[in-house]
């Protein structure tokens, strides 16, 4: 096993780098010049050449790569012009709520997509499976901001049940209670169509599983069909979902973008799309680099979760 | 397939390697769900094609006096938006825009990505691995933030929001496309066409794409509703379409902060993209259904934990005998798409305490089936228990409830699988599976039920039982796993012990080795056996009584020796004639000309006699009794009722 996992973590540093290697490169066809962008049109030719060579813009590419990386290395993502703070500090301060955002709705969306899959295939085309598969179909085709907006329309302000956004400081004075009130909302936003993709996986995976001949063979014992079912086939099924559950947590993260504008959630997402409109490229490339190395991140421990539960897999 | 294993008959009629259109057009129209969703598309398509034609206002003309007018206002049959523009106009505008981007990035996505796949596995070596390497990396994204990254570094714009979906979904065509293509790669055909000197490039369009169209078309009709959705998120984020052109999302974007005061501008492009959405996931569903029938999310039927039992069945004529298993015309059938397979067809036998009896047989004649029916064991669907009585120690067993089943199966009735690879569970170590089968039926706790998994293991032959019973499945050696298999089997000291071909996958000297120590230890335990196998050797060594059966049916039973010196079916005769012999390595294994019938249009009369030299038209002519022989012997033969009779004659 701990073998397993250090192959899995020397794996991990090609797959980092290639994600380097993307932001720079998609960074790097930002059009127009880098220096202008930051001082404006109206800087001083000395001025310019100063940010220039600061940023090492008269270097070649490769080489230009090999400082930024340097710096990303030794935590230095660079300076925001807009915001005047470092780009490292700025997505500290966000990254926890990004994360508390994600993670709940990552569970969220696990625990409600893999029972429900389970019922779906076990009532296969009796009343639960027909229901269940009528809403995931809906799930899958409602856009996750509009969900948002209608979830503030009417938890927010026709009941005022719950806040329609607007978390302002993670660590103020409301503690855990005020945060859990207006994570609710943007958590079942952005958690309905991770759900309902993993519904249809866990019934189709189920359903492949209860044809295998172990599953015969547990029958053959006499099992009951409960443990039948969630000793045999589920254990079995769940391998082939868990890796599922890593691609929804790559849409969970990069669906908080909309989520957070929506709810105000003052966590990555929405600052990206400030960054975005501010222009603010630096930020934007730091905020990239940070949400896709916590993809990988996520990854790899689904990755191990498949080696825990596959001795095939942890031995290979 | 594997859990049709030993049953001759498909599941589904075998798809042919390329599905023909008209099969794929009619699946697809048999589902009803996908003809709503294409319904309900084409009433959009015409709708926003429709567009230029209709008294539509015009979508960007402002009317500050009728702002955020409500639905069903005269003039505005959806209402207006927060500058008095016609939302009906708006929205049926801003479908056509959101349906032309999602129908362009659908299409210039698929074909690059499945260039790139095809391309990668055609050359593969350097050119594989560097455009998949380029695959992995795209793909380490969570893919709607490279999307924003792209449009971010381009500038919002519809165009760009555009190339940045058409970006992020390339890998996963590429990666599907290539998939399918090194399945290919290998095959004959294109070897053939190698050979034949084709051109590199004339071999991809004419031997490649069309058997991996099918992919390409799965992977666009499944994702270009993500892809209209991803726009839809792009522009509602102000990257995409801007003012005043407005696609879905950028509506739903400028509606946002009037979700107080006036929903409806919000949830009138909502449901526009909703109901496209669903349309599109609906096709999508129903593309990939009639494309491959074995993958279709609601085709893989659950298989239930008894085998179905047909309510009206026929009960058998004969009385049950007082043996520990009495199996009494027995029918099962397998249903599939109208067709209805006998795979076991009025068969009896019995088999008396402590006795060890063959089944035997080729691939397909029934005889696995038959021991399945036993426990109730055979998949269903497609499979039934059309007719008949099993008696196990005078118990009704077909429509039993299933707790009566359950507390026989695998306790006075225990199984022996073919397969032991396939037929244990790989995640669970062997000690595991073995003691859960004693825990279920002796009462021990998990201590207790594992030091008795231990015994059992040692009893099987496994050296150093205490830390084989640690290992998984994949651990151990095909003679182990099979021996684990005999462990399983003798876990409660079973009155019966069924054995379907265990000893098939392995070698010749293993099989003997596990076949004595399974012989030895039921003999220990007093158990029966009923043995399958095709194999005559295997049963003349194991067996005192043998039932030879063929299409379903049994057509010679016996004892083991008055078979094996006096077969009196030719089929039987047959059948010894392949079986080679020890001392006469140089006589000849004739095989049996033919194929056995299908059992979904079996002959009236004798199945075999399209096969048999000895056949007149008799044979033919309607069902044949089984004709005794000898003591204990009889055969479903009009040849041999003759020669009898010449022979009293």
């Amino acid at each position: 096993m701990t073998r397993f996992i250090l192959t899995r973590l020397a794996l991990l540093v090609p797959v980092l780098l290639g994600v380097t290697i993307i932001v720079f490169v998609v960074m790097w066809l930002v059009p127009g010049d880098p220096a202008t962008s930051i001082l404006g049109t109206f800087a001083t030719p000395e001025n310019l050449a100063k940010v220039r060579s600061e940023l090492g813009l008269n270097e070649a590419m490769p080489v230009r790569y090999a400082i930024w990386l340097t710096g990303v290395l030794h935590g230095d993502l660079g300076q925001s012009y807009i915001l005047h703070r470092p780009v490292l500090d700025e997505l500290l301060d966000r990254l926890v709520p990004t994360l508390l955002l994600a993670g709940a709705s990552l569970a969220l969306c696990s625990v409600v997509g893999i029972l429900l899959g389970i019922v779906a295939a076990i009532r296969q085309n009796a009343w639960p499976d027909r229901v269940i598969t009528l809403v995931v179909l809906l799930g899958v085709s409602t856009p996750s901001f509009w969900l948002g907006m209608l979830l503030i329309l009417w938890f927010a302000v026709r009941f005022a049940w719950l806040p329609a956004g607007g978390m302002q400081d993670m660590f103020g004075p409301g503690g855990p209670g005020e945060i859990a009130r207006h994570l609710i909302l943007p958590t079942l936003a952005l958690a309905a169509v991770p759900a309902a993709v993993l519904v249809r996986l866990t019934r189709t995976a189920m359903l492949e599983v209860m044809r295998q001949d172990y599953v015969r063979t547990a029958r053959a014992k006499g099992l009951r069909e409960g443990r039948v079912i969630l000793r045999h086939a589920f254990l079995n099924a769940l391998v082939n979902v868990v890796p599922i559950i890593g691609i929804e947590a790559g849409y969970v993260l990069g669906g908080a973008v909309y989520i957070e504008s929506v709810f105000q959630w003052p966590g990555i997402g929405r600052m990206l799309v400030n960054a975005i409109s501010t222009r603010d490229i630096i930020l934007v490339q730091g905020g990239v680099l940070i949400v896709a190395a916590a993809y990988v991140v996520i990854n790899l421990l689904t990755d191990i979760a498949q080696g825990v539960l596959d001795p095939r897999i942890r031995n290979a | 397939m594997s859990g049709a294993q030993g049953i001759a008959v498909p599941l589904a009629p075998t798809p042919a390697s390329r599905p023909s259109s008209a099969g794929v057009w009619r699946r697809f129209m048999r589902s009803g769900m996908a003809v709503a969703g294409a319904g309900l598309l084409l009433v959009v398509v015409a709708l926003v094609l429709a567009a230029p034609f209709l008294p539509l206002s015009d979508p960007d003309r402002t009317d500050i006096l009728h702002r955020m007018a409500r639905p069903l206002t005269t003039g505005h049959l959806l209402g207006t938006d927060e500058l008095g523009r016609d939302l009906l106009s708006r929205v049926i505008w801003g479908t056509r825009l959101s349906l032309l981007v999602g129908v362009v990035a659908a299409t210039l996505s698929s074909l690059i990505g499945s260039a790139l796949g095809v391309v990668a596995a055609y050359y593969g070596r350097a050119v594989d691995t560097l455009v998949m390497r380029g695959v992995d990396m795209l793909m380490a994204f969570p893919y709607l933030l490279l999307a924003l990254a792209i449009v971010a570094a381009l500038g919002p714009s519809l165009g760009h929001a555009m190339l940045a979906i058409i970006i992020v979904n390339v890998p996963f065509f590429a990666r599907a496309v290539r998939g399918a293509t090194v399945s290919l790669r290998q095959s004959d055909f294109i070897a053939a066409a190698r050979l034949m000197g084709q051109s590199n490039l004339r071999i991809i369009a004419t031997e490649l794409l069309p058997n991996v169209l099918p992919v390409v078309v799965v992977t666009a009709s499944t994702s270009v509703g993500w892809m209209i959705l991803e726009t839809a998120g792009l522009s509602f984020l102000g990257l995409g379409a801007q003012p005043p052109v407005a696609d879905l999302g950028g509506m739903l974007g400028s509606a946002r902060n009037l979700i107080n005061v006036a929903p409806h501008v919000a949830a009138v492009p909502g449901l526009a993209i909703l109901l496209i959405a669903i349309g599109v996931n609906l096709v999508g569903d129903g593309v990939r259904d009639a494309l491959d029938p074995r993958l279709r999310a609601g085709g893989l039927a659950r298989i239930s934990a008894v085998t179905e039992v047909a309510p009206d069945r026929p009960m058998p004529a004969q009385p049950p005998s007082d043996a520990l298993l009495s199996v009494r015309s027995l029918r099962t059938e397998f249903r599939s798409g109208g067709q209805v397979w006998r795979a076991v067809n009025d068969v009896s036998f019995e088999v008396r305490a402590g006795e060890a009896v063959g089944l035997v047989g080729e691939s397909g004649s029934g005889k696995t089936v038959t021991a399945l029916s036993i426990a109730g064991l055979v998949a269903s669907p497609p499979g039934r228990i059309a007719g008949g009585s099993i008696r196990f120690k005078g118990q009704e067993l077909i429509g039993a409830p299933l707790a009566a089943l359950q507390d026989i199966r695998g306790n006075r009735v225990a199984y022996m699988f073919q397969d032991p690879l396939t037929t244990l569970n790989p995640l669970l170590t062997i000690g595991q599976q073995i003691s859960e089968t004693v825990r279920r039926h002796q009462g021990l706790g998990p201590r207790a039920a594992m030091a008795q998994a231990v015994t059992l293991l040692e009893q099987v032959g496994i050296t150093d039982p205490a830390q084989r019973a640690r290992s998984f499945p994949h651990e151990l050696s095909g003679g182990q796993r099979q021996r684990v298999g005999a462990a399983i089997a003798l876990a409660n000291s079973p009155d019966l012990i069924v054995a379907d071909e265990p000893t098939t996958a392995l070698d010749v000297t293993t099989q003997a080795r596990v076949l004595a120590l399974m012989n030895e230890q039921r003999h220990r335990l007093g158990a029966a056996l009923v043995f399958i196998s095709h194999d005559m050797g295997v049963i003349a060594e194991l067996c005192d009584r043998v039932h030879v059966m063929y299409a379903g049916s049994i057509v010679e039973s016996g004892r083991v020796a008055d078979v094996l010196s006096r077969p009196a079916h030719p089929y039987t005769i047959r059948l010894l004639a392949c079986v080679p012999r020890p001392g006469q390595a140089r006589r000849e294994v004739e095989p049996i000309p033919g194929l056995p019938p299908a059992t979904n249009a079996l002959p009236p009369g004798c199945a075999f006699a399209p096969r048999c030299d000895l056949a007149i038209a008799a044979c033919s002519a309607g069902a044949i009794p089984m004709v005794a022989v000898g003591q204990e012997h009889a055969a479903r033969c009009v040849r041999t009722r003759d020669a009898l009779q010449e022979a009293a004659a």
